[in-house]
């Protein structure tokens, strides 16, 4: 069960609220897009449930929180630091193990940057960093995922192929999205965040694309 | 102009130097100092390599002890990097690196005698408690979010490992990398009190009067520091670092029995020690601040304050000789080369030899300090103007020059100035060794009549003192809002 349900959600900055108070329940198997206006809260949102779950859910933030030193491979291999002694973690620094590399380089495959798996991440693209941030995402392989507008560098056919992935191997997910097709197109239930509150929440089969824009 | 807070501090340190040459020593006594001055630099246009073959053991030795203790300080420093947020080690760490290099080497002497460990320790100590603090602060800046993100359960080292190291790897490599340099300094004068570093061999020609002698380890010390982006390799590092503590040379043994004497006996001030009460106790304290350490105060910040002005004007005075906003290559080449000289010359060195030239005051002292501190801030200062964009059509010399460039950089110059008020108060403070009545002189003196008791005393207070003005100088810093990086 990935399923997950907070009441009394609220964040301030300074005297100001950003967020709530507002309550939340994500059913087990559901995939939620948060769409609204940039500095609606939906990054804040974000934040508080990935701090209630943490163990649950793997996040994929607006800033990425990529090692820029470190190669591509250990960015995503730190998605699995947990499932290792400490032993392990720090030969895998100097000299990754083969069962590791294979199963990495398998998903920088899928997500078409299989070529850069030794390169510093400082020295990729927007796009590819990313689709890092996503592969350790994927890597983590957490029952449910948070993540903050995941393709906003992706150009259309990666950011569906990426959309795919995530709505494919996570079970339950909250996404913030800006695009408004990509969310209605892949993700089963909208909720729409205005001045820090629910102001829309239906499943994406009741809206059309001019529904959400009432939003912005 | 004097609205400016930068301006209005600037014109007051200035104020308080001027008033303190009104009261500062700086004669020249030697009979014949041009003279003298002429025939050193003689000596080191005509040096001669070959006098004896100490000379490169002296090189050799300079470079193990430089290697074996900036190599422990880093370590310790890390160690002590990682607790740097509770307060006692802050505090400790600021103690160890508030007491020179010099002092640390004559403590020891007292107990280990001239075994090596006085030496690594010497350069260890001080070197650990300011990597510790500028590991923390580089540490501290690394990207928190990484770590945030690792999923929960993670080994704390491997967090560290994986989220902390590398984001901040490169600049712990350049700092330490630069210490390596500052230690080589630090091991070539802990010769001046008699291990066996370039400054031993130094101090030995130059009272003999050789010359010639002098200025071959004056260039070869040069080359060593020039040539260290060629010969410090990460790859041969290792190499360096394990075969260093093989090279330290035998030295004496120590004896044991001294260590305990040192400090059950030698250390405990005199009337407490001969059990006369506490009304002795506070009469010799008594004494020896107002004979010793008031006096010695007094001529170490007069000193400090000069020293500091001096500076300033100086690498306000040097930074266009490396600009490339003024003149050509040929002189920026000399440039380059006259502020390589100042700075990789340990300030110490230099007093050495002023005073050697032109007789005991402080005009030596305060022309080493500005030499050698100006010669840094000016090398900064100017590799700064290079990366300022003119227009096309921005004024020529002088006036280039007073209202394009200083009012650019002139917060990062006071920075930098106000950074080093601390270390030029330092290195104040153990000039005193040299014969100049500022603390270092006392603690040297009481260290002569064996009497260690006074000569810890006022270390204590040397060590204070430089705790307070580094504090004062991070308040004025954070006062004119500027920032900096370390310097060493």
């Amino acid at each position: 069960m990935s399923g997950f349900s907070f009441d009394q959600l609220k964040a301030s900055f300074g005297d100001k609220r950003v967020i709530g108070p507002l309550s939340l329940k994500v059913n087990d198997g559901e995939h939620v897009a948060l769409v609204g206006k940039s500095g609606a809260g939906k990054s804040t949102l974000i934040k508080l449930l990935y701090e209630r779950l943490t163990r649950d859910a793997s996040l994929v933030p607006q800033g990425l929180g990529l090692v820029n030193a470190l190669p591509v491979f250990h960015n995503v291999f730190m998605g699995q630091l947990d499932q290792h002694p400490l032993w392990y973690n720090t030969l895998t620094l100097l000299r990754p193990f083969r069962k590791d590399r294979a199963v990495i380089s398998d998903l920088l495959n899928q997500l078409g940057i299989a070529e850069k798996q030794w390169s510093p991440t400082a020295s990729l693209s927007g796009g590819q960093r990313q689709r890092v941030a996503i592969a350790r995402a994927l890597y983590r392989h957490a029952p449910i995922l948070l993540a903050d507008e995941p393709i906003s560098a992706l150009d259309g056919p990666m950011a569906h192929l990426v959309m795919n992935a995530l709505t494919e191997r996570f079970h339950t997910s909250v996404i913030a999205l800006h695009d408004v097709d990509m969310a209605l197109a892949y993700c089963n239930r909208i909720v729409g965040i205005q001045d820090g509150q629910v102001a829309l929440d239906q499943p994406a089969s009741k809206l059309n694309a001019s529904d959400i824009m009432t939003l912005y | 102009m004097f609205s400016y807070p930068t301006v209005r501090a600037s014109f007051l340190f200035l104020a308080i130097a001027v008033a303190g040459l009104l009261v500062a020593d700086i004669t020249i006594t030697t009979a014949n100092p041009w003279r003298d001055l002429g025939q050193f630099f003689l000596g080191v246009v005509t040096p001669n390599f070959f006098s004896t073959e100490g000379l490169l053991t002296a090189l050799l030795r300079t470079v193990a002890f430089g290697f074996v203790g900036v190599t422990l300080g880093s370590f310790f420093g890390f160690l002590l990097a990682l607790l740097y947020r509770f307060m006692p080690v802050r505090i400790f760490c600021a103690f160890i690196r508030a007491i020179h290099e010099l002092f640390w080497a004559l403590i020891f002497l007292q107990f280990f005698g001239f075994h090596p460990l006085t030496g690594v320790l010497a350069i260890a100590i001080p070197y650990a408690g300011i990597f510790a603090k500028v590991y923390s602060e580089i540490l501290d800046e690394s990207d928190p979010e990484p770590a945030q993100l690792l999923p929960k359960g993670t080994h704390a080292i491997a967090a560290f490992l994986y989220a902390r190291i590398p984001d901040c790897w490169v600049q712990l490599r350049t700092y330490t990398a630069y210490r390596l340099e500052c230690g080589l300094r630090s091991s070539a004068i802990l010769g001046f009190v008699g291990l066996p570093t370039l400054g031993f061999y130094l101090e030995s020609s130059f009272s003999q009067g050789m010359y010639s002698d002098a200025g071959a380890m004056l260039i070869l010390f040069y080359v060593l520091i020039a040539t260290m982006p060629l010969w410090v390799r990460p790859k041969v590092l290792p190499v360096y670092i394990l075969a260093a503590p093989f090279f330290l040379g035998e030295g004496f043994p120590i004896v044991w029995g001294n260590v305990e004497r040192f400090f059950t006996e030698d250390i405990v001030p005199a009337p407490l020690r001969n059990g006369e009460g506490l009304a002795a106790f506070s009469s010799w304290l008594g004494d020896v601040m107002v004979s010793e350490a008031l006096p010695g105060i007094w001529n170490t910040v007069v000193l400090t304050q000069i020293a500091l002005v001096a500076t300033g004007i100086l690498s306000l005075l040097a930074f266009p000789l490396i600009s490339k906003h003024f003149g050509g290559p040929v002189r920026r080449t000399s440039g380059h080369v006259f502020l390589v000289i100042a700075r990789s010359t340990p300030e110490y060195i230099l007093a050495y030899i002023l005073l050697q030239l032109w007789g005991p005051s402080m005009l030596p002292a305060v022309v080493a300090l500005a030499l050698h501190n100006g010669g840094i801030i000016g090398h900064l200062i100017g590799r700064q103007t290079n990366t300022i964009h003119l227009r096309p059509d921005a004024p020529q010399g002088f006036a280039r020059y007073s209202w394009e460039l200083v009012p650019r950089v002139y917060r990062s110059f006071l920075a930098f100035l106000f950074y080093r008020w601390e270390i030029i108060m330092r290195e104040t403070a153990i000039l005193g060794i040299l014969g100049i009545y500022t603390l270092g002189f006392y603690v040297d003196s009481a260290i002569q009549n064996i009497q260690f008791d006074r000569a810890m005393i006022l270390i204590l207070i040397t060590a204070l003192l430089n705790i307070g003005v580094d504090i004062l100088g991070r308040y004025i810093r954070r006062k004119l809002a500027l920032q900096t990086m370390p310097t060493c």
